[in-house]
């Protein structure tokens, strides 16, 4: 199982602004090593989010995303105290979720 | 001893010798001395970066004491002894290739920690001079020598200034920021051949 | 609401961001640009992550003593870590010296958990491969001096000491190319290349430049601690290596510290 995230959701006017930053090396599967060995790919492929179990984000990464990826996102709706979890994959199958209440 | 005496031996010691210092407890002096000692203490070999760097020459130990404000006399001086020991080309050719010197004022690499004793250094030019007019990433800590040579004339005068300026920027400034490429070993002296073309050529984009 | 409904919205927010910034091209300094996308990001620092590592070691139990570092004293009393960064370096009673927080902890590892001190200086710093505990610890302590203004004393006699040592230190030229802090940072409005670079003999200068300090280092992926911001300036002046927590080191933290005094901490920072 990966890193925790570190998500932060607010409502505001109707409108609920999701922060995600995730823990992960991104690692472009193009870096070589000081000894010229190349450095395997191995990067989040998927991220998604979902609001009182219905889906808000679904979005595909690939190698260009840096370490440590900062998402923000923003949708229609929400009110304070519901939850919104937020999960990703990488290529070597492995996954992370993530659970926060909406500050109001 | 008395009072008097003890703070004559320690303005003494803050303009002449350090060696005496150890006695004037924390005045400027003593606390020179000290910072010395605790320098050579608490710094160790780190790659091609040998502890001893951290010993002063005399130019070095002035211009750090007097942060790098002289009093004429030892300016003077020193003025004096780095330009007498600037070693000019045998051959009395002063202009090698701009384009080589180009690659070089380009690289900022060389004498780090984290360099190889193998590679060679570069010129660190661009990192504080403005030079050819198609660079746009260089750096302001020196004066900008976009057309140097249009602006003073590719003479055979101005080739040995600039040769011995870039040898040893301390002959005309004791405590002048840049390095003493030519004086400190760290730039041949083909290389600054290339680098005094790349200052003078009117074919260098320095000139253009 | 709907899922179709927000990804409309993504590329619109994208859309709105170019023009914006297409707009304003002419009027807007590369420095500018720099510190807007800080903004953008300033809420989504990877700092947090070290910071909670950090948080995690602090109370967790350790070394042959299997003690946590809650007793640790870095000022203020013992288990204190609220606003301790604002005040360092300091002397302390009981070692007798004047020290940073990176030596403080040093003592506190190795007298509270009885750490040998050569395994933790023989890794002070973070690399891609490994993290560094001392370097998480001083991230996590750091962050709880957030928003509290530096405040260094230089009351106590080896305090006075360590500033004036420090201050040397700082004109110290020496090495290959004659370098010493000074030869960069105590001019105003320079850069090298492209980098600018704060004079840190004025107040202003000094103060953003020390508050931005540790800093996660976005093209290296790590939190680098404000130790190894001092060796990478030393690594750069072609000098040797300053030994970790040396008083050498604590000495121009102090003066850098003091430099700083008055001005809002606001690390751990996020830098290119």
């Amino acid at each position: 199982m990966g890193n925790p995230m570190k998500i932060r959701a607010a409502v505001k006017d109707g409108v609920t602004e999701v922060k995600i930053l995730m823990q992960h090396e991104m690692e472009t599967g193009l870096r070589k090593e000081a000894d010229g060995t190349l450095v395997p790919a191995w990067f989040i492929t998927e991220v998604k989010a979902q609001y009182q179990g219905r889906t808000v984000l679904e979005t595909q990464f690939g190698q260009s995303v840096s370490k440590n990826p900062y998402l923000l996102f923003r949708f229609k709706g929400g009110a304070a105290g519901e939850k919104i979890t937020v999960s990703w994959v990488d290529n070597k199958g492995d996954t992370r979720s993530d659970e926060v209440s909406i500050a109001g | 001893m008395n009072a008097k005496l003890i703070i004559g031996l320690a303005v003494s010691a803050a303009l002449a010798s350090i060696s005496l210092s150890a006695q004037a407890g924390n005045t400027a002096g003593g606390l020179d001395a000290k910072t010395a000692e605790i320098v050579k203490r608490d710094f160790r070999d780190k790659g091609i970066a040998k502890a001893t760097r951290v010993n002063q020459d005399e130019l070095q130990a002035m211009c750090s004491k007097y942060v790098d404000k002289l009093p004429a006399k030892i300016k003077t001086r020193l003025e004096a002894e780095q330009t007498d020991a600037i070693k000019w080309p045998a051959d009395g050719k002063y202009m090698g290739d701009w384009k080589a010197g180009e690659k070089l004022a380009q690289s900022g690499r060389g004498m780090t920690w984290s360099d190889k004793a193998e590679e060679p250094a570069g010129g660190n030019c661009y990192n504080c001079h403005q030079l050819s007019s198609k660079e746009i990433a260089f750096g302001t800590i020196g004066p900008s020598l976009l057309n140097f040579g249009k602006i003073r004339g590719n003479t055979e005068a101005n080739q040995r200034y600039t040769y011995s300026r870039i040898y040893n920027a301390k002959a005309v400034n004791a405590c002048a920021n840049m390095p003493r490429f030519g004086h400190m070993g760290i730039l041949s002296e083909a290389q600054i051949k290339d680098l005094v073309a790349l200052l003078l050529d009117p074919e260098s984009p320095v000139n253009k | 609401m709907n899922t179709s409904n927000v990804k409309k919205l993504i590329p619109l927010l994208v859309l709105a961001t170019s023009c914006a910034a297409t707009a304003a091209e002419n009027e807007i300094s590369d420095s500018d640009r720099i510190a807007q996308y800080r903004e953008m990001i300033s809420d989504g620092n990877p700092a947090d992550f070290d910071e909670m590592r950090g948080e995690e070691l602090w109370k967790t139990v350790a070394g042959p003593k299997q003690a946590t570092l809650e007793k640790c004293d870095l000022g203020k009393g013992a288990g204190v870590v609220k606003g301790v960064y604002t005040e360092l370096p300091r002397y302390f009673k009981d070692t007798g010296k004047v020290q940073d927080l990176e030596s403080r902890l040093l003592t506190c590892m190795t007298t509270l958990q009885g750490i040998p001190e050569e395994e933790i200086t023989a890794k002070p710093f973070a690399s891609d491969k490994k993290a560094s505990d001392i370097s998480s610890l001083a991230t996590y302590v750091v962050g709880q001096s957030k928003g509290i203004k530096m405040a260094v004393s230089t009351k106590h006699p080896q305090a006075k000491e360590a500033y004036e040592i420090g201050k040397r230190i700082f004109n110290y030229r020496a090495g290959p190319y004659d370098f010493a802090c000074s030869t960069c940072h105590a001019t105003s409005n320079v850069r090298i290349r492209m980098q600018d670079l704060p004079n840190l003999n004025v107040r202003k200068d000094a103060q953003t430049a020390y508050a931005s300090w540790p800093a996660y280092r976005v093209s290296q992926g790590l939190t680098r601690s404000f130790q190894w911001r001092l060796n990478d300036c030393f690594r750069q002046q072609r000098f040797p290596e300053p030994k970790f927590a040396s008083e050498a080191t604590v000495a121009l933290t102090m003066f850098l510290a003091v430099s700083a005094n008055g001005g809002e901490y606001a690390g751990p920072g996020l830098k290119r």
